[in-house]
């Protein structure tokens, strides 16, 4: 049974969306045109651009609206969530005392040269965010928060010495794909050392999906809005039934 | 619009923050540090790089003996104008090809050193003052408009793309362009050499680059009919060195905090210290306004429970440049608007922290920050918010307004996104122009009882670290939660104790206490 959307506007099916972009030209109603024929190259039908003027010099502002004659069968998308395993703080120290019996060593960085510690701090931070406690908090944790601009390598010796359980590295900044790159390397680098599959490797930021993440060899990926206690279920979730299956 | 706080408060946090920094200034004075030394060598016109690119300055102190170190880097350079007679530009040229050693003139008498660096000195220092009366006769023929004064970054990386964003930004309406550095520029040892066009999350600072886009607003600037500020960043390792280059290059504002590097970069507390002073004596010369940076504190943590560390903040910053010889007027205090927006009455939160700073510190240029912490991928909200923003930086006027851009969480500012800010900005405060001079704050309504509260527990904060002294306070955490030890961090490696006859030809001048100011 499939099940076709498209974007509503006021009406099912019309398919309406909005757009707005800067084009590099000086405004004028040839440049109107311009950027409502573009829309229209983009397969998009009647377009309307509601808004056209000049921000700078050789610079012009759209915003446009058009419909799209696509759709998309929402019961094909796959787009599995880490997030699914709900626990809360005190749920999950039982469930690791239960299954595991000793404590989860879990070391995270902001790697590369990004320094924005922001995600991290929120996840692993005492503190945590939104009023759920970070995993320093957890007592069946121990957690090593390793702050920002963590080469991979010194990152990956650090797991190795400290025989880490859970890896999180976390990517802000994302220009010019810097975000993938850092997470691509991180995940050779510990395949290239022997020790992928002793660790759950997890990346984070906002920018983040649970899809791109599995794409990039991780377990797991958590974007915008996580909170501290779905990444900690998470963790020792996939860490228990990983020790199950090995012993 | 004034607030009815407790003035006695006010004062009593003023000697506390006094307090607090006179300790930490007995350090300073016995101590230098390699990056002032490397500043020292380019005020003198050491510049270039030599093999694997290091820049000649690094060269020249890695070179020197500790002991040379100790007594400071011009005097072994001093040595070596002297004995060849090149003029400092040539000679450093020379030093990168590798044709001569300073040890190689050791044996020079330090009179004769110091004999040959004095014109250096005073060109150094007459070409400083010239580009601060080259900026005083700017503004005075293009006038700026009134404050709050528009501010947005430009951070493609490249900075020939990040002049192009400036000069559309300044069509737009910005005042202030700050070139945000490239991700972990403030981690390197170094400043790189030459124009750039690669950097993550930003554009690295150099010489040229400065240049470069100097020219770029000065050029705009003459056709917009208003003079145009240029900002970069005076922090991490290399403070002392890029307060240098900003003073050649006639930036007009630099973010100089006395505590971010510390807390927020591992960067060690009397390194930091150190470099601060330097960099802040040669800001205070050159003209350049700092902006420092509490609102750090505010993004890692909850802005309702920083309230009182900003303002603490504040005061220790203001103590620390007064003790580097900058008055207010070169002072920008920080301050963000950070607060959760679903917290009810939080509006009136961020009233009562803006226009508490601008009671306390009637003269600082204060520089209002916009929200980061609570902006999502939800553009539309996010432009709400920044026009709360922007209305309370106008009502509490606020003097350097970084504008908030509504894809703050997602990307660094597009073209268009920066447009849509201004645009954004000038529509709010215009409107909202002289709101703050219409109305008055309720008698000990929430907006006043905030205030006091927040300056309340500011002083008992300043009095808290006052008693166990600044380095003993960063060392347990006081400040944003974060823990840093006096020895710990990157850089203690190049703090040096200073040798009885240290010799830094450039502080003897820049002294708040010296007899040429």
């Amino acid at each position: 049974m499939s099940h076709a959307v498209k974007p509503y506007g006021d009406t099912a099916n019309d398919g309406k969306v909005q757009l707005s972009f800067t084009l590099p030209v000086p405004w004028s109603e040839a440049a109107d045109e311009a950027a409502r024929q573009l829309v229209a190259k983009m397969g998009f039908t009647d377009v309307s651009v509601v808004d056209g003027r000049q921000i700078a010099t050789g610079f012009s502002f759209f915003v446009v609206y058009a419909s799209t004659t696509q759709s998309v069968d929402v019961d094909t998308i796959k787009a599995p969530s880490a997030r699914a395993t709900a626990m809360d703080m005190d749920a999950v120290d039982a469930f690791v005392a239960e299954r595991i019996g000793r404590k989860v060593r879990i070391a995270g960085a902001c790697i590369g040269t990004d320094a924005h510690t922001v995600g991290i701090d929120a996840i692993l931070n005492m503190k945590g965010y939104k009023g759920d406690y970070g995993l320093e908090r957890y007592h069946w944790f121990e957690t090593h928060n390793l702050g920002s601009q963590v080469a991979v390598d010194d990152l990956v010796r650090f797991a190795k010495e400290r025989r880490v359980d859970a890896l999180l590295a976390s990517q802000v900044v994302t220009q010019k794909g810097s975000d993938v790159k850092n997470f691509t390397e991180l995940a050779e680098l510990l395949e290239a050392e022997g020790l992928r599959d002793r660790v759950v490797l997890i990346c984070g930021g906002p920018r983040v999906t649970n899809l791109m993440a599995s794409e990039l060899g991780y377990d797991a990926g958590f974007g915008r809005g996580t909170l501290p206690s779905e990444v900690a279920a998470f963790v020792a979730v996939t860490l228990a039934e990983r020790l199950a299956r090995s012993s | 619009m004034q607030l009815d706080v407790d003035r006695n408060s006010i004062d009593r946090c003023r000697a506390l923050a006094s307090a607090i920094v006179a300790p930490v200034e007995a350090f300073i004075s016995a101590h230098t540090t390699v990056s002032v030394e490397r500043a020292v060598l380019r005020l003198l016109g050491v510049d270039g790089i030599g093999s694997e690119e290091i820049p000649v300055p690094n060269l020249i102190v890695d070179a020197l003996t500790p002991h040379e170190r100790a007594r400071g880097a011009a005097l072994a350079f001093g040595k070596a104008v002297a004995e060849t007679g090149l003029d400092p530009a040539p000679l450093s040229e020379a030093i990168a090809l590798g044709r001569y050693r300073l040890s190689d003139f050791a044996d020079t008498p330090d009179e004769a050193a110091r004999r040959s660096l004095q014109p250096h000195v005073e060109a150094a220092l007459a070409h400083i003052r010239s580009r601060r009366d080259e900026r005083a006769a700017l503004l005075e023929r293009l006038p700026q408009l009134p404050p709050p004064l528009l501010y947005v970054i430009v951070a493609s990386g490249n900075i020939y793309e990040d002049r192009t964003a400036a000069v559309a930004a300044v069509e737009a309406g910005a005042q202030i362009i700050a070139v945000i550095r490239s991700t972990g520029q403030s981690l390197l040892d170094f400043v790189p050499f030459g124009p750039t066009t690669e950097g993550f999350g930003g554009t690295y600072a150099t010489q040229a680059n400065f240049r470069i886009m100097r020219a770029a607003l000065d050029e705009i600037g003459e056709k917009a009919g208003r003079y145009v500020m240029l900002t970069n960043y005076a922090s991490g390792l290399c403070m002392p060195e890029i307060a240098t280059m900003a003073a050649l290059e006639r930036l007009d504002m630099l973010l100089n905090d006395s505590m971010y590097g510390i807390l927020f970069r591992d960067i060690n507390m009397k390194r930091t210290f150190v470099d601060q002073h330097f960099s802040r004596m040669l800001n205070a010369y050159s003209g350049i306004v700092i902006n420092t940076g509490e609102d750090n504190y505010l993004t890692t943590a909850d802005a309702v429970e920083q309230a009182p560390a900003v303002l603490a903040s504040q005061f220790i910053n203001q103590a620390f440049a007064r003790r580097a010889g900058m008055p207010d007027s070169q002072i920008g205090l920080g301050d963000a608007y950070e607060i959760d927006p679903d917290l009810e009455d939080g509006f009136l939160y961020q009233v009562a922290q803006a226009q508490l700073a601008r009671q306390i510190f009637p003269e600082c240029p204060l520089k209002y920050m916009p929200p980061t912490k609570h902006m999502t991928g939800d553009v539309f909200k996010g432009h709400l918010i920044d026009a709360l923003f922007n209305l309370t930086s106008v009502m509490t006027k606020q003097t350097i307004h970084l504008c908030g851009m509504l894809t703050e969480a997602i990307h660094t500012p597009f073209l268009g996104d920066r447009a849509l800010s201004l645009e954004n900005a000038r529509y709010i405060m215009n409107t909202a122009r002289h709101f703050g001079d219409e109305i008055a704050f309720k008698p000990g309504g929430t907006i006043e009882r905030r205030a006091q509260d927040v300056l309340t527990r500011c002083e008992r904060l300043l009095d808290s670290v006052a008693s166990m002294g600044l380095m003993h306070a960063i060392d347990a955490a006081v400040f944003a939660d974060v823990k840093r030890s006096p020895d710990g961090g990157r850089g203690f490696d190049g703090v040096i104790e200073r040798a009885p006859d240290y010799y830094n030809p450039f502080e003897e001048v820049l002294r708040p206490d010296a007899a040429a100011r």
